[in-house]
């Protein structure tokens, strides 16, 4: 027998209008810890769900034990050995400890009865071998998420499992909770389990793993011994392309101030938020996910109603706006994601595009179908759009063609200020760069802009200044030759650091 | 490919299914086809089909409106009780305005105070049958004039051959169609039901929305009513009973998704008569009235089942 548990064979999976993963391949060793790295939509997740049965692959197999198997679904993975332990654990509050060890796969005789007692006893045994703190019959909605991953991790035992993977598994861990998930991971591997360790974290990847595999648009990129490479090799695997591509900036040429906003709140979200945007300037919001950005645009914009502070819109004091007066006004909000928040996806482009301005298509509240058929013409053309025809549901379009629709219902109506929020996840390379020209031409024509992004090449290479957030506050603002990333890793990360002194 | 039969079963599964069910009706019952069983069928659906045009636009936003069995009942008992009190017209505007107010009332529960809508209307339609019993003192109310009165004329009456409860239908059927095409209205009910979050970014107000199409289910309820009370030229305490399901059984049967977003006017109409038709042949085959409780049943599993196959991609999950 190879010392391979677990091999991943030319895996390829396509959703509609992506291609999630490309001939992946890798293997999973008994008794390592594999990290799984790569930016957000580098197909870590799809893979992650073909391994445990959620997907299943267009072409490629999966090899395991020596033998091509095919899991149907995460109880058959479970029971085969392999164990998916999700960043959001799969968890029934209401049940005891034991039951949700073998949720699912409890043991019961042939009248269908719960065995209590077998129940009971197999899973003190799992319980005691990783050194819980808790027994068995404990409610698991009373236990901490650092607890309630442990009965997860139970499950390991409790199913002898060959292949655990984690996702994201620190996310919501203080440190000590980490170190003493380290700890049962360190056992897992010397019982000669092979761990899948799925993070965005680094320290954490270097800590820990033996093998880092690096994806980058469904694509292994590579995969090194932890001991032979560095954060700098890792990273720029990551990102790849992304460090080469050339951003365009607009002209510095600044108008009249178009926004203003003064020490808004939201209690449990942000607190004391204030910047300004000028005609013709791009601003950027840098933050890690969690920071704040989204809601403060969306409290700006009126989908969210702010506790204090204030908004002035070309010096005017606005209130707390709705989001009909926000539009009315001439405000755009490109929002974080596409499918719920952006787009009526059972829609056509067509009506798509009118929908946040339908008094500017109609009259006496008869719509203008006409007036609707011409605009969504010019910017299908203007915006290079891929879509069969006015009325061919969104649904079924790729994403960047999708985000194209985002923007081509905003622009439509001249707005004089438009935000942006992560306006290139999850789109492909070349759709990101046309709507990197995009926003740079929109700022030379005099809008004023917002763009938020976790990407910080993009950030800085589109924005003539950039504020940088965190845990719900602006920390620091760099403009001209400071916005570099070392200053807005600094900024952020430093600020972390103090909060959690 | 799983994809192309879903696709067929969607689109004329249903369809064949009836077409094949009315071949076998006609062949044991000659009457079935006859014109005037079919201006019968079609007098019945009036009533039903005038409920179900309200009931598309708030199965649309992907709500549901079961009160309106309830107030067919109290509506009816109104119309024919104001009209020995105060004569037809007052009676008809009365009427109307009553049913506008439940609508608007239970448009304010779920739309703008969040409720469910399922048991805001739930709860609605127990309350107002309640309210037909204190109103009506639990006694029948019938028409006292009814060989003078004009009134006869939306129930009973016949217009260039078409029974007017018919016409009524569809003059109504096709207002509300255009509104829901080609008005900002209709495409805020299409926007909130297809995505109510995006519809918010967009600036649409969902609470308004949603309210209005509970305004607009009451007055088709109201209308309904008035075609009622001069049918039967009287109104019984329980004349409503169970249009409810029946109604929301023709909405679904057309196609209109229960999740909202997508569906139309046209396949109400379509959906309504063929629950008609159906219920009239099991009639004429023999079966008891009381089989087309079970047909609503049938109906509705059958057309929410074959939704939600549409939207996984598949039939048996």
């Amino acid at each position: 027998m190879d010392d391979v548990i677990l091999k991943v064979e030319g895996i390829t999976k396509t959703f509609p209008g992506v291609k999630a993963l490309d001939n992946v391949s890798f293997d999973i060793r008994p008794g390592e810890v594999h990290a799984l790295v790569g930016e957000n939509g580098a197909g870590k997740s799809t893979l992650m769900k073909a391994l445990a049965g959620l997907h299943k692959p267009d072409s490629g197999q999966i090899v395991y034990q020596g033998a091509p198997t095919e899991v149907t679904g995460p109880l058959d993975a479970r029971q085969k050995g392999i164990l998916l332990i999700h960043q959001e654990l799969s968890l029934s509050p209401e049940l005891s400890v034991a039951e949700n060890i073998y949720l699912g796969a409890w043991p019961t005789n042939r009248f269908g009865v719960l065995k209590k007692r077998e129940l009971r006893r197999n899973a003190s045994k799992a319980l005691e071998a990783l050194g819980c703190g808790f027994g068995p019959d404990v409610r698991v909605g009373t236990l901490s998420v650092a607890m309630q991953q442990m009965v997860e991790i139970a499950r390991a035992e409790a199913f002898s499992a060959n292949v655990v993977i984690f996702d994201e598994p620190t996310a919501s861990l203080t440190d000590t909770e980490k170190d003493q998930l380290f700890h049962t991971i360190r056992g897992l591997k010397a019982r000669g389990v092979g761990i899948v360790y799925i993070s965005h974290k680094m320290d954490e990847i270097f800590d820990i793993t033996d093998r880092i595999t690096v994806l980058r648009d469904g694509q292994v990129q590579g995969t090194v011994d932890t001991a032979d490479t560095d954060l700098n090799q890792v990273t720029r695997m990551m990102i790849g392309r992304t460090l080469d591509t050339f951003f365009v900036k607009a002209k510095a040429e600044f108008g009249e101030e178009v926004l203003r906003v003064e020490e808004l709140s939201k209690s449990g979200l942000f607190q004391d938020v204030s910047f300004s945007v000028r005609e013709g300037e791009v601003l950027g919001l840098y933050g890690l996910v969690g920071a704040g950005r989204s809601e403060v645009v969306e409290t700006v914009f009126g989908v969210r109603r702010a506790d204090g502070g204030k908004i002035f819109w070309k010096g005017g004091d606005i209130a707390l706006p709705t989001p009909r007066q926000s539009i009315d006004m001439g405000m755009a909000l490109v929002p974080e994601s596409r499918k719920e928040q952006g787009l009526v996806l059972m829609m056509g482009g067509r009506e798509n595009t009118s929908l946040p301005h339908l008094s500017l298509f109609s009259e006496l509240s008869v719509m203008n179908r006409p007036k609707e058929l011409a605009t969504f013409e010019k910017y299908r053309s203007a915006l290079s759009i891929k879509t069969t025809g006015p009325d061919q549901a969104v649904s079924q379009l790729s994403g960047g063609n999708q985000q194209k629709f985002v923007l081509a219902k905003w622009l439509c109506a001249d707005p004089k200020l438009i935000i942006l929020d992560e306006p290139t996840r999850g789109i492909d390379v070349g759709s990101k760069s046309a709507i990197h020209e995009l926003i740079a031409d929109l700022a030379e024509r005099g809008l004023a802009v917002i763009v938020i992004s976790s990407e910080m090449p993009e950030v800085l290479g589109v924005s003539h200044r950039v504020l940088a957030m965190s845990e719900g506050a602006v920390v620091a603002e760099f403009e001209g030759d400071d916005m570099t990333e070392e200053n807005l890793i600094d900024a952020v990360s430093h600020h972390r650091g103090e909060a959690a002194a | 490919m799983g994809q192309t039969i879903n696709g067929v079963l969607r689109r004329h599964g249903l369809i064949l299914a009836f077409l094949v069910f009315l071949g076998g009706v006609a062949l044991n019952a000659d009457a079935f086809l006859t014109p005037g069983n079919i201006l019968d069928v079609l007098r019945q659906v009036s009533i039903t089909g005038m409920m179900a045009l309200g009931v598309t636009f708030v199965v649309l936003t992907g709500r549901l409106d079961l009160s309106v069995g309830s107030l067919l009942t109290l509506l009816t008992v109104i119309v024919v009780d104001q009209h020995n009190i105060a004569g037809p017209f007052p009676a008809i505007v009365m009427t109307l305005l009553v049913g506008v107010a439940v609508g608007a009332f239970n448009g304010l529960l779920v739309g703008f105070v969040g409720l469910n809508a399922l048991i805001v209307t739930l709860a609605m339609l127990s309350f107002l049958q309640g309210l037909v019993l204190f109103y009506s003192g639990g006694s029948n109310v019938n028409v006292a004039n009814a060989q003078e009165t004009w009134f006869g004329v939306f129930g009973r009456g016949d217009f260039l051959g078409l029974p007017v409860p018919v016409i009524l239908f569809l003059v109504g059927a096709v207002i509300a169609g255009l509104v829901l095409q080609f008005t900002t209205f209709g495409r805020r009910v299409y926007g909130v039901g297809g995505n109510e979050t995006a519809s918010i970014f967009s600036g649409i107000d969902a609470r308004w929305t949603v309210f209005w199409t509970y305004v607009v289910s009451g007055f088709t309820t109201g209308v309904a009513a008035v075609i009622m009370g001069s049918r039967v030229m009287g109104a019984q305490n329980t004349i409503g009973q169970g249009y409810e399901l029946t109604v929301l059984a023709g909405v679904i049967l057309g196609g209109t998704s229960l999740l909202g977003g997508s569906g139309s006017i046209w396949r109400t109409v379509i959906g309504i008569s063929m629950l008609g038709f159906i219920q009239n042949g099991l009639l004429l085959l023999g079966f008891p009235y009381y089989v087309q409780w079970l047909v609503t049943w049938a109906v509705i599993i059958i057309a929410v089942w074959i939704d939600l196959g549409a939207k996984r991609g598949r039939i048996f999950a």
